[in-house]
């Protein structure tokens, strides 16, 4: 098992009732889809908040980082950053900027 | 003593505003749900403590917060609107067809029958019970799949199930509004549905009186005369004495017919509150002068209540489920406006105070009385 580092946004660690980042036990391969699943079974009151209910799809104002990178319209298949998967760097989930 | 209980959602979180039986004084608490949109809190009829809270936001979604205290603590519950079986399509603002796609719970009805039973109304239009208190939803997806269904369309604000009421001795009969759909009617618990639309009439739509489509903006009922219901249409203040198999209009004097919310004093049956918008163009009362309109004659004949509301330079809107009466001896009315108001009556209307004066936007406003 990898455990692997997420950093929540505010609102949702508060509605986690979390604080700080968040480590969650993922098998390989280490997938976004796999880390969300940990995430989720975790804290269930996340479900519906990242991915849609219906699609399972990543909500569209929600984006994903690692590694300096965006992984928002990656493969949620496709593998994560090595250094995501061995705790070197945090899966970011944020909200999309916005505002005017 | 007594207590008063105000449950206010806004744009950026809500509020709860208390003060005893005389409602002179009031406490407003911090934040709730800060920077969230809370379309609707309410509590249940038969447990003041239990309050829901529907939180959404276009970032992450949706998010039911339930308390079991009265509002000091809360803790999310189940948030899985997901549509019964295959969703079907309806229509958009241009004519085409879309299928039905869940945004967000605009209101939540808290049973007067049953303490766990809860019903939410959403967006895209459909109705949902939970009967554990909010920890799973079902829903009544005779409503949505009704034949009518592919020509519902959404008012300006989004297709959105925006009322629920219930009879208050008959569990199986339910009223839902849908904007812009209309008024629909079960008697068997929320299984199957027929719309009561008869007699509005509709500019809007091109055939005025059809069936469905009728842009309703709020319904309510009292109690004690429960075939008796009224409606705030998007034009046109409208009375049924039929439990909704016809409708007519009782605009009579008001200086606008155009408005959202309609409520009914907590103990007087044939007196009913709204509050006249100028149009559906400009969402600000008539003449920049907030007033409150009263009728003790079930409508028709309508009273302005301008004391201690502003009457000039005044250009807000009240929201459809922003105004609410208490059940105090002397009833209270209150309304939220989205310039931040919330406006308190201590006396059926005749005179007025604001409670609090820059919150966020209001969106809705309910009140708790409590023992």
């Amino acid at each position: 098992m990898h455990e692997v580092r997420v950093v929540l946004p505010g609102h949702l660690r508060t509605i986690a009732k979390v604080t700080g980042e968040v480590a969650v036990a993922v098998g390989a391969p280490v997938t976004q889809r796999a880390v969300l699943d940990a995430l989720e079974a975790d804290l269930p009151a996340l479900r519906g908040l990242i991915r849609d209910r219906a699609t399972g799809r990543r909500r569209p104002f929600v984006r994903f980082f690692a590694c300096e990178e965006d992984l928002s319209h990656e493969d949620p298949d496709a593998a994560l950053p090595d250094r995501v998967s061995r705790g070197e760097e945090p899966f970011i989930v944020l909200g999309a900027m916005a505002g005017g | 003593m007594a207590g008063t209980r105000v449950l206010v959602g806004t744009r950026k979180g809500a509020f709860i505003l208390t003060s005893d039986e005389r409602r002179q004084e009031w406490t407003v608490s911090e934040p709730l749900f800060a920077g969230w949109e809370v379309y609707h809190v309410k509590g249940s009829p038969l447990d003041p403590d239990r309050i829901y809270a529907s939180q959404s936001g276009g970032w992450f979604g949706q998010v039911i917060q339930r308390s079991d205290d009265g509002g000091l603590t809360w803790r999310t519950v189940d948030n899985d609107f997901t549509y019964d079986g295959v969703p079907g399509e309806h229509q958009w603002y241009d004519g085409t067809l879309r299928p039905w796609s869940f945004t967000r719970v605009w209101h939540l009805e808290p049973s007067v029958h049953d303490a766990e039973t809860v019903y939410a109304g959403v967006e895209d239009a459909a109705l949902f019970r939970s009967t554990d208190g909010g920890t799973s939803w079902s829903e009544l997806s005779g409503l949505r799949q009704h034949d009518t269904g592919p020509q519902w369309q959404p008012g300006a604000g989004g297709m959105c199930l925006h009322t629920v009421l219930e009879h208050p001795t008959d569990p199986d009969r339910l009223y839902v509004a849908i904007s812009a759909a209309g008024v629909f009617r079960s008697t068997d618990g929320g299984g199957s549905w027929r719309p009561i639309n008869k007699g509005l009439r509709s500019s809007e739509i091109p055939d005025e009186d059809r069936e469905v489509g009728h842009c309703v903006h709020r319904i309510d009922l009292h109690p004690a005369k429960p075939d008796v219901l009224y409606m705030q249409k998007h034009w046109d203040v409208m009375r049924s004495d039929d439990g909704g198999d016809s409708w007519h209009e009782v605009s009579g004097n008001l200086p606008s017919d155009f408005g959202f919310p309609i409520a009914v004093h907590a103990h007087e049956p044939e007196t009913v509150y709204v509050v006249p918008i100028r149009s559906d163009e400009t969402h600000y009362p008539p003449d920049g002068r907030l007033r409150v309109y009263r009728s003790r004659t079930g409508g028709g004949t309508w009273e302005a209540l301008t004391r201690g509301l502003p009457q000039e330079h005044c250009y807000v809107n009240v929201l459809r489920d922003a105004m609410a009466v208490d059940r105090h001896p002397s009833c209270g009315i209150y309304f939220g406006t989205t310039g931040g108001q919330v406006y308190a009556s201590s006396d059926s209307g005749d005179t007025w105070a604001p409670i609090v004066r820059d919150l966020p936007a209001v969106l809705s406003v309910e009140v708790q009385t409590l023992a």
